[in-house]
């Protein structure tokens, strides 16, 4: 059983283009129902029908969590990535029907916090987008640091300015300017919760400079997807389904899994949430772990995999399925 | 509580509740704070005297000795923190540490080492401060004499050696449960013959 077993079918009510690389798409319930609750931080899985291949990406709500008629979502153009980003740019337009999953959220805020501290990179900003409107209405502390490379690509970094004024400051690449962790992460009050997303390395820098200042690790929250990579087409067994299937270039395992019709588990089809992970019952050669829930030692075992973004390469791949 | 290293503390395994301590240790902080009655004196002296002078500077001690006991604040002082204050009294420790805590930033790490009453209400005043509990040492050191709180008309009753104990507020006899309050650092103390209240039940010095 999956978050994206019972999809929703939704109609594109409104697309915007943010700036040249950002879109953001409106979506509502095809019947105007109401959509599921959720919280700042959520995400909801989008399945794209491009051409015969099905693809479902994870994207972060940055409506706001109050609001239950429509949900939004922002999408960078990725034009070296496996053609996810591309289609919802170049064939999602309104009017278009889609299915989406009901929201997940694995990068919540924790309301134990006294203040939230929240520190975006680029495209990064979306789950903030919701958590302060959240945390806005809740009345709790909290300060919105974002960067970007510039501000003709920092998408909403003009509206959130003003919208939420001194709780937001923001850094341009382009102009040199940059957020000094150590100094932020020094001087923050006792019970302080800080949030990071971006790209990995911002994300990494967060981490270790939080936990050489001695922050203790349930204080500091991550949240990166990945967009499965493309690579070469490779083979798979599936011990208890008996069969072998072939993963495409631009499909993920998880994807040709499902296109099997094997049952798998998962949820957040971006390395995250260890829902999907799977026993590997064989391997010779060796599997490109992209994943962020697997550590060092796993890896190296080879054992264990996560089918939504990792991959591949060598004479023969069982796996548990 | 604490990492899990050797501890000196005599406390036998119980229910979950009951709180078990390990051995200071000193890890990566932004500052770090430490409280003491005499009991725990020397487990400040044994981690703080390993710290680089440099440390010195992210240091805060505070301390009850016993009274008329001077030996071991000269130690304490001699160790050169930050700031070293003593008092006559816990709350009176307890409620400066507050003071401390309430200008203290993420990253802080507060270590606590004496009897139990001490390092019990020491954990509530970080946690009321905002403190994660992982942010939080304590070692036990001293008497096992135990800070009660009477559940029928919730009088605090300290340094509780024996089992039962009687009420000095409502003089119910209480049997001292091992089931204990993170909120109240208390362990609850329940009416131990509320159906026959003219049974006598024999009171032993079981918590030195």
């Amino acid at each position: 059983m999956s978050a994206s077993d019972h999809l929703i079918p939704v109609v594109v009510s409104n697309v915007v283009e943010v700036n040249p690389i950002i879109k953001r798409f409106e979506f509502k319930h095809v019947n105007g129902d109401e959509l599921p609750a959720f919280s700042g931080g959520a995400h909801i899985v989008v399945e794209m029908l491009d051409d015969g291949t099905k693809r479902k990406n994870p994207y972060s709500l940055m409506s706001s969590p109050f609001e239950r008629d429509q949900y939004a979502i922002s999408v960078r153009r990725d034009d070296t990535g496996r053609g996810g980003s591309k289609f919802m740019h170049e064939q999602v337009t309104p009017g278009t029907q889609m299915k989406i999953s009901a929201p997940v959220n694995l990068f919540a805020l924790d309301l134990r916090a006294r203040k939230h501290l929240m520190i975006a990179g680029g495209i990064g900003i979306t789950p903030f987008i919701a958590q302060m409107t959240q945390a806005d209405k809740l009345g709790v502390p909290f300060e919105l640091h974002y960067a970007a490379r510039s501000a003709s690509q920092a998408a909403y970094m003009d509206s959130l300015a003003d919208r939420f004024g001194d709780h937001v400051s923001c850094y341009c690449d382009d102009q040199g300017e940059s957020v000094d962790f150590e100094t932020l992460l020094s001087s923050q009050p006792l019970g302080t919760h800080v949030y990071v997303c971006g790209p990995k390395g911002m994300i990494e820098r967060v981490v270790e400079t939080a936990t050489s200042l001695g922050w203790p690790a349930a204080h500091v929250h991550f949240e990166h997807f990945l967009a499965p990579p493309v690579g070469e087409p490779f083979e798979v067994h599936l011990a208890k389904a008996g069969i072998d299937i072939t993963v495409g270039a631009e499909q993920s395992l998880l994807e040709a899994v499902e296109a099997s019709g094997t049952p798998i588990n998962c949820m957040c089809r971006g390395g995250a949430c260890g829902q999907c992970e799977t026993a590997v019952v064989a391997c010779d050669g060796e599997i490109m772990h992209n994943d962020h829930w697997l550590d060092d030692e796993q890896r190296a075992a080879k054992q264990r995999i996560m089918p939504c973004v990792s991959r591949f390469r060598g004479k023969r791949l069982e796996l548990d399925l | 509580m604490g990492p899990a290293t050797m501890s000196e503390s005599l406390i036998e395994e119980s229910i979950i509740s009951r709180p078990t301590y390990g051995a200071l240790q000193i890890v990566p902080g932004l500052a770090h704070y430490f409280l003491a009655d005499a009991s725990g004196a020397e487990c400040v002296i044994r981690v703080v005297q390993e710290l680089p002078r440099d440390m010195m500077e992210k240091v805060h001690i505070l301390y009850v000795p016993t009274p008329g006991e001077t030996a071991l604040i000269t130690s304490l002082y001699a160790l050169g923190a930050n700031r070293f204050e003593h008092f006559p009294t816990i709350d009176d420790a307890v409620a400066k540490l507050g003071e401390w805590l309430s200008d203290a930033k993420m990253g802080s790490q507060l270590y606590l080492a004496g009897t139990e009453g001490l390092v019990g209400q020491g954990v509530a005043k970080g946690e009321e401060c905002g403190l994660d509990h992982t942010a939080v040492q304590c070692e036990h050191r001293g008497s096992l004499a135990r800070r009660v709180q009477c559940v029928h008309c919730k009088t605090m009753i300290e340094d509780v050696t024996t089992q039962p104990v009687k009420c000095p507020s409502c003089d119910l006899l209480l049997l001292v449960r091992d089931h204990y309050s993170r909120r109240l650092a208390a362990f609850q103390g329940v009416c131990i013959n509320a159906e026959d209240p003219s049974e006598e039940i024999e009171i032993k010095e079981v918590f030195k």
